[in-house]
């Protein structure tokens, strides 16, 4: 038989694409390398990094701030192993999910590699050898991104870990060191931290977070060295000797210079990651490629070669599971002859630390470079209500709106919950909101939704509060 | 699958209103069968249909505003064909177009049209009570065409920009204060058809350009009515058309306006634009509004083909399907406020036109002629005009020319 649509992959790209094609009346199988679906999002990536980080803030609250607030309980103690069970439950639960979705939707699922031999043609090779050829009008490839790797340090799982290693480690590291102050680094070092390992990070550039906003990444490199962590900028790492106890790393500045040796239990290598690509059978497709290896397309999402589309993390764009999953659904509208479209202008980036951060839009930085003109508007949560009434003041909500027509064009959140706030900021930005019509949509008291309000209000310097 | 898009509407008309659609989603259409009528300011006209097929989807809904160009729904080849878009369709749903070289049918995809009733933003609806201006006339740049306060802003700058010398160029929205519940109650809210409000805006225009003012004088119409008495059979039969004032009018006009060729001018910044053609609008009372007809060249057609053009003109006015060309162009306009029985009105310029002339009813009154008085049939004529232009000895002299003329129509022979 010939499928309407195969798509490669599983992850948040992969799975949403194959259901919305299949709501839109296509035949739709999916190939998965993996033993379960939800490629690294579920199974590696956001989902059990929230499940620990969850409860590794949970153990460092019964630590740190029950006894200031009156519940009296002994000094909590570890279970990693239940810890880590907690979390597999979670993956486990997730994973299962996408099964039933799949088959609630009669979409057929291919276990095995998919190399694609001709536009139309997929051979899944599966892991005791077999291989099939399953024939389909169109292909999306949604296979994602893999770890990337530096040169000279071999990652091994056990000691010298990539995102994957650190979110099973069997026990907690005395000295967890980190290459790279990203999004991956900053979180799952603050599991760590949590739960007991000092953590050091290592980052090349002179900041923390690339992308994100410099104030925000300023304020919230000071949050984190509050809580312990340490911070090591312009930095590389050039090499890790694991034959010892200890593992050695050797930093030396950026710029050059001499090396100093740094101990270390385990070295988590979270510079990013690139396209994964391998064994699609992209060369001899003739796919054509960027010159970072990601899958190039066009604004339907159609690769070079007729038949063949591409979303998600192989794609250009940032590696985000939502990003993934809008790509999914306009693709597969395009793919039933419906206007599909993502607006690249509006992916809200958080980061899941305590305290969360959020953006959406542009940072200062960007609006300066493109020489646009717009006002700041600024709240901190120490002045809200709801902050200050359980003591988590940590943080602020900045909005950037252009000075003339009042358009908001970046919402920047250092705080507790900022992830599920700025959901509002995106859903204003993409109906064009200006601060103004922000400021003047009732928000509840009291939240921490307050200061989101008070800093659309500052834009135009008329905040309440401060 | 075949698009049904808004055909070019004519210079100058940029948009038109949806006035209703003929045809339901999943109706069979024929080729060229009317399937919806577009209002513009100007015409209301009929999209027939491209193709034979299946009527499968309605993009823009009655009363929403399209522009030209914009996607008014589609039609599936064949009969039968499901309107439902793609869904239920067994195997051959999708179907992408493989080509990458081709250029691809889907991506110029209809941009979707805000619901006509979405809210405004806050900010919005602050400026807009503040200002007066109407959001639903400022072109929206957020999703869907929605108005931004960007658009907002940017509207109250473009509007203060204008150079016009009126003083309160935005506040052609009057916000209405709120009546009494029981009175509220008893009123009907009707939306302006876009014809209405076209006119609304012309008029006051017109009224705040020109320096305007009305001559009035009286015309016997005896003779004229004579004259059509005596040949108004032998001229039906042989022009197949009825003998009526207009003609006389319009001729009496032509004639006048070549003597006082102001009348007949139009000012463009600083310059005088006399021109030596004679494009006589006459107005055409609708159910919806006035239009306009323009009778072109009149100084180089017979009576018999001004009165044929107009008798035509009015009967499309009515049906409403004069074309967009038959109403542009004009250099003087004859307004009859007679056929509903008004004895004096001072009619508004049709700008930019410097003169209007009002007709009015004709009705008996004593005259007193070489020292007796008699029983006349009378009418009042009015000339507005631009003072700018045409100066009081002018019009005035303008008007005293018609009614020499028309009160001896030989006049029109003779060329005098």
């Amino acid at each position: 038989m010939t499928y309407d649509l195969i798509v490669i992959g599983t992850g948040p790209g992969g799975y949403v694409c194959a259901i919305r094609a299949a709501q839109l009346g296509m035949k739709v199988a999916v190939i998965e390398k993996d033993p379960t679906f939800g490629g690294t999002c579920l199974n590696v990536g956001c989902i059990p990094s929230k499940a620990l980080l969850y409860t590794s803030e949970l153990f460092d609250e019964a630590g740190h701030k029950f006894g200031r607030m009156g519940i009296g309980v002994d000094k909590p103690k570890l279970d990693l192993g239940t810890m880590m069970k907690f979390k597999d439950e979670a993956v486990d639960g997730n994973v299962k999910g996408i099964a039933f979705l799949f088959k609630k939707n009669k979409i057929d699922a291919i276990q095995g590699v998919g190399r694609i031999t001709a536009a139309g043609r997929v051979e899944v090779k599966a892991a005791d050898g077999k291989t099939q050829t399953v024939e389909t009008k169109n292909i999306v490839i949604a296979s994602g991104s893999d770890v990337t790797r530096l040169k000279g340090i071999a990652i091994d799982e056990k000691r010298i870990v990539s995102s994957t290693g650190a979110l099973v480690l069997g026990k907690v590291p005395q000295q967890l060191l980190i290459i790279g102050a990203g999004v991956i680094g900053l979180e799952l070092g603050s599991v760590w931290r949590r739960l007991g390992a000092q953590v050091h990070v290592v980052e090349f550039l002179d900041r923390i977070l690339p992308g994100i906003d410099a104030e925000v990444a300023r304020q919230f490199q000071r949050i984190l060295e509050k809580q312990g962590m340490t911070f090591q900028l312009s930095s590389k790492v050039t090499a890790v000797d694991s034959s010892g106890a200890k593992l050695k790393a050797q930093v030396e500045p950026a710029a050059g210079g001499a090396a100093k040796a740094i101990e270390a239990d385990v070295v988590l290598v979270a510079i990013g990651r690139v396209a994964y690509v391998d064994g699609l059978g992209l060369k001899e497709l003739g796919v054509a490629l960027d010159n970072r290896g990601r899958i190039e397309v066009d604004h339907r999402y159609a690769t070079n070669v007729p038949g063949v589309y591409a979303i998600g993390d192989v794609i250009a764009g940032p590696m985000l599971a939502h990003k993934a999953e809008d790509e999914a659904i306009a693709v597969a509208e395009i793919l039933a002859g419906q206007a599909g479209h993502v607006n690249y202008d509006v992916i809200p980036n958080v980061i899941y630390t305590y305290p969360e951060v959020a953006s959406v839009g542009k940072t200062e930085e960007e609006l300066k470079a493109d020489g646009v003109v717009y006002n700041v508007g600024k709240f901190p949560f120490t002045a809200n209500p709801r902050a200050k009434a359980i003591q988590q003041t940590e943080g602020f909500v900045k909005i950037l709106a252009d000075a003339k027509t009042d358009r908001v064009l970046g919402v920047h959140i250092v705080g507790a919950d900022a992830g599920t706030m700025i959901a509002e900021a995106a859903v204003a930005m993409e109906f064009g909101a200006a601060s103004e019509d922000i400021a003047r949509t009732c928000h509840p008291h009291p939240t921490f939704t307050e200061a989101v309000k008070e800093a659309a209000l500052a834009v135009s310097k008329r905040a309440i509060h401060i | 699958m075949t698009e049904i898009r808004v055909p070019t509407l004519g210079e100058s008309v940029t948009e038109a209103t949806i006035g209703r659609w003929f045809k339901k989603a999943g109706d069979e259409v024929k080729v060229d069968e009317p399937l919806v009528e577009l209002e513009t300011d100007k015409v209301t006209i009929e999209v027939p249909a491209p193709t034979a097929g299946v009527l499968s989807d309605i993009a823009a809904k009655d009363g929403e505003t399209v522009a030209v160009g914009a996607l008014l729904g589609e039609i599936k080849p064949g009969a039968g064909a499901s309107p439902a878009p793609a869904k239920a369709a067994p195997s051959p749903a999708p179907k992408p177009p493989p080509a990458p070289a081709a250029p691809a049918p889907q991506a110029s995809a209809p941009a979707k049209l805000a619901p006509a009733d979405a809210p405004l933003a806050p900010s919005v609806r602050k400026i807009a009570t503040e200002t007066g201006i109407d959001p639903a006339a400022v072109p929206g740049s957020g999703k869907d065409g929605r108005v931004t306060k960007g658009d907002m802003l940017a509207e109250i700058e473009r509007a203060a920009a204008q150079p016009t010398p009126v003083p309160q160029p935005a506040a052609s929205v009057q916000v209405r204060a709120p009546s009494p519940p029981d009175d509220a109650a008893r009123e009907e809210r009707v939306r302006m058809t876009r014809l209405r409000q076209t006119i609304a805006r012309r008029l006051k225009d017109a009224q705040n350009t020109a320096a305007m003012l009305t001559t009035f004088n009286e015309v016997d119409m005896t003779h004229v009515m004579a004259l059509r008495n005596q040949y108004k059979d032998l001229f039906e039969k042989k022009y197949a058309t009825k003998l009526g004032f207009m003609g006389f009018f319009v001729r009496a006009c032509v004639q006048a306006l070549k003597e006082i060729p102001a009348v007949n001018a139009e000012i463009d910044g600083t310059d005088i634009v006399y021109k030596n053609y004679y494009h006589i609008g006459v107005a055409v009372g609708t159910d919806k509004g006035l239009v306009v007809p323009v009778v072109r060249d009149c100084d180089r057609k017979s009576l018999a083909e001004i009165e044929k053009e107009i008798a035509d003109f009015g009967r499309r006015a009515r049906d409403g399907t004069l074309k967009l060309e038959e109403m542009q162009g004009g250099t003087f306009t004859i307004s009859n406020g007679g056929v509903y029985g008004s004895l004096m009105s001072t009619p508004i310029l049709n700008a930019p036109q410097s003169g209007i002339l009002g007709m009015h009813k004709i009705q008996e009154r004593p005259m007193v002629v070489a020292g007796k008085v008699e029983p006349r049939p009378m009418m009042y004529l009015a000339l507005s005009y631009d003072h700018r232009v045409v100066d009081g000895r002018e019009a005035v002299t303008f008007l005293v020319r018609v009614k020499e003329v028309l009160e001896d129509p030989a006049r029109l022979v003779l060329d005098l």
